[in-house]
């Protein structure tokens, strides 16, 4: 069956190697070595002042050492209630951003929404990705004010375009030929989606759902130093204030309860596969 | 029953898979429809319940034509073509109850499909037909720790019990051993002759098609090639489907498996 071109003699004995990614020999060193060049450069343009770094060595070190003695203690009331606040707000933002992120997800995928719901969805996605937490939190706080809703609003913002995004691409990626026999049992448009599309996606949304509370979480604590409520406040002030030691037992609950998180989304994606 | 006139598609790339198809099958009959890949054969029964949208030509089930139907009126026609799907196509992570009851997502509304209270009487008919397969037991089994043999059978039952008119099978054997080929082949046929059911079986294995079937439909290229009984496949007719090739071993395997099927029973 071998086609009239193919010389097995010729090749018999000669060594094979995998042809290379790019064909033209000039192009893929000319690639390699511009690559190479441009980052030893770029490198060099990072100034080191090392005397800077010598000082702030110390620095460095009262901050970690404040780590062997955290004081839960002095400022324990406004831990608390920073704390109660980033909890708040991640639950709410959370709930509130994957509710709304569902339908978008459905309509910025291609393989279930019509061209026009398409377009209007990825837009939507878009912008939610394209504007950074932080900007989106400053924004806000300057309309709302100081305080949790602003922090709220942008996590729930923020939320949207994460997850209807990456829920987009599971829809678009699932077994059509599933949803095809659904739709050929004369399913209305919203059955199809429920016994079709959903059960597909499921575990994805679930183990997304789970990431995103995750870092709502964690972000909580970020949108703190642009004045948008949580933790984040509690911890801008120790910082301000250089309580290295009430900073470090805030840092240590966070980091306890991002762990407990990751254990948990270990459990559930493993009962829900 | 089942009337098509000119049935004609072609792909955006420009692939003419079905080139003006003519064809009739009377109620309750049981139809193969062989021929190579890529002969359209696939195609065909997916412009028939148009999952794929046939280009031109006319579809007839009874006295409605269907391919001129708003898409609210194709779904109510759809729930009288059960459709068997190659590789089963059940939903993996719904039970095995859901996969059959979702054949009746045409006849119920969402609110009940969505919470999943589906009328007495489609549940015991779900029963009735897994009990039929022997698989009532597996009811609340999800469909992804089933074998292939058992999907397969899930998913009759899923096309049965929209209480169809017609069967469109679409490689019902692709994925399967020989013995559950032909154990699924025998019991669509037999269940198409309790409910006269008329019923068009795409399948690549022409022994076996010409073991179960009355008529069969040989496609080439997007045209009927042949349309006559199984036993008129001779090697001429083979070759002209599928091109030039020793076709002597296909056919006597027929007759010998048919024998000691017979001797078997």
């Amino acid at each position: 069956m071998s086609t009239a071109e193919f010389n097995v003699a010729d090749r018999l004995g000669q060594p094979w190697k995998k042809p290379p990614f790019v064909k033209r020999p000039w192009l893929r060193w000319t690639l390699l070595i511009g690559f190479l060049v441009y980052l030893i450069a770029a490198y060099l343009t990072i100034e080191v002042n090392w005397s800077r770094v010598y000082e702030g060595l110390e620095r460095g070190k009262k901050f970690v050492l404040a780590f062997t003695s955290p004081d839960f203690t002095s400022r324990s009331s406004d831990i608390w209630e920073g704390m109660l606040e980033s909890i708040v707000m991640t639950v709410a933002s959370s709930v509130v951003g994957i509710a709304i992120s569902i339908p978008i997800a459905l309509g910025a995928a291609r393989n279930v929404a019509p061209l026009p719901v398409y377009f209007i969805c990825r837009g939507i996605v878009a912008i939610s990705r394209a504007l950074q937490e932080i900007i989106v939190a400053i924004l806000l706080v300057a309309i709302f004010g100081f305080g949790p809703l602003a922090g709220f609003l942008t996590l729930s913002f923020a939320t949207i375009g994460f997850l209807s995004k990456l829920l987009a691409e599971d829809i678009e990626s699932m077994d059509k030929v599933q949803a095809e026999a659904i739709k050929a049992s004369g399913a209305r448009w919203s059955q199809w989606i429920n016994y079709g599309v959903q059960p597909q996606v499921m575990p994805r949304l679930i183990g997304l759902s789970i990431y995103r509370v995750d870092i709502n979480f964690r972000e909580s604590a970020i949108l703190g130093l642009v004045g948008a409520g949580g933790i984040g406040a509690t911890l801008n002030t120790a910082f301000d204030r250089y309580e290295y030691d009430t900073a470090a037992a805030i840092l240590l609950i966070i980091i306890i309860i991002v762990m407990a998180l990751e254990y948990l989304s270990g459990i559930i994606r493993a009962r829900v596969q | 029953m089942l009337r098509l006139e000119k049935l004609v598609k072609t792909y955006k790339t420009g692939d003419q898979a079905l080139k003006a198809v003519e064809l009739e099958i009377p109620e309750g009959q049981v139809l193969a429809l062989i021929g190579p890949s890529g002969a359209g054969k696939s195609t065909l029964i997916r412009c028939i319940n148009r999952l794929v949208e046939p280009s031109s030509g006319k579809v007839y089930l009874g006295e409605v034509e269907l391919t001129g139907l708003s898409s609210g009126a194709l779904r109510l026609e759809r729930r009288r073509m059960g459709m068997i799907f190659q590789e089963y196509a059940l939903v993996e992570r719904l039970t095995v109850m859901e996969n059959v009851l979702s054949g009746r997502l045409g006849y119920v509304g969402f609110w009940r499909s969505f919470l999943r209270r589906f009328p007495q009487s489609d549940i015991d008919e779900a029963f009735r037909l897994l009990d039929r397969v022997g698989l009532a037991h597996m009811a609340d089994k999800r469909a992804d720790e089933l074998s292939g043999g058992q999907r397969q059978r899930v998913g009759i039952c899923r096309a049965l019990i929209q209480n169809p008119a017609l069967l469109l099978v679409d490689e019902p054997t692709a994925s399967l051993d020989p013995k559950t080929s032909r154990q699924i082949m025998r019991l669509i046929c037999e269940l198409c002759q309790e409910r006269g059911l008329a019923a068009i079986i795409n399948i690549h294995d022409v022994a076996l098609a010409q073991m179960f079937v009355q008529r069969v439909i040989g496609l080439r290229a997007g045209a009927v090639e042949f349309d006559g009984p199984p036993d008129g496949l001779s090697p001429d007719v083979l070759t002209s489907i599928y091109g030039e090739e020793d076709w002597a071993a296909t056919i006597e395997e027929v007759d010998n498996e048919d024998d000691e099927d017979e001797a078997a029973v």
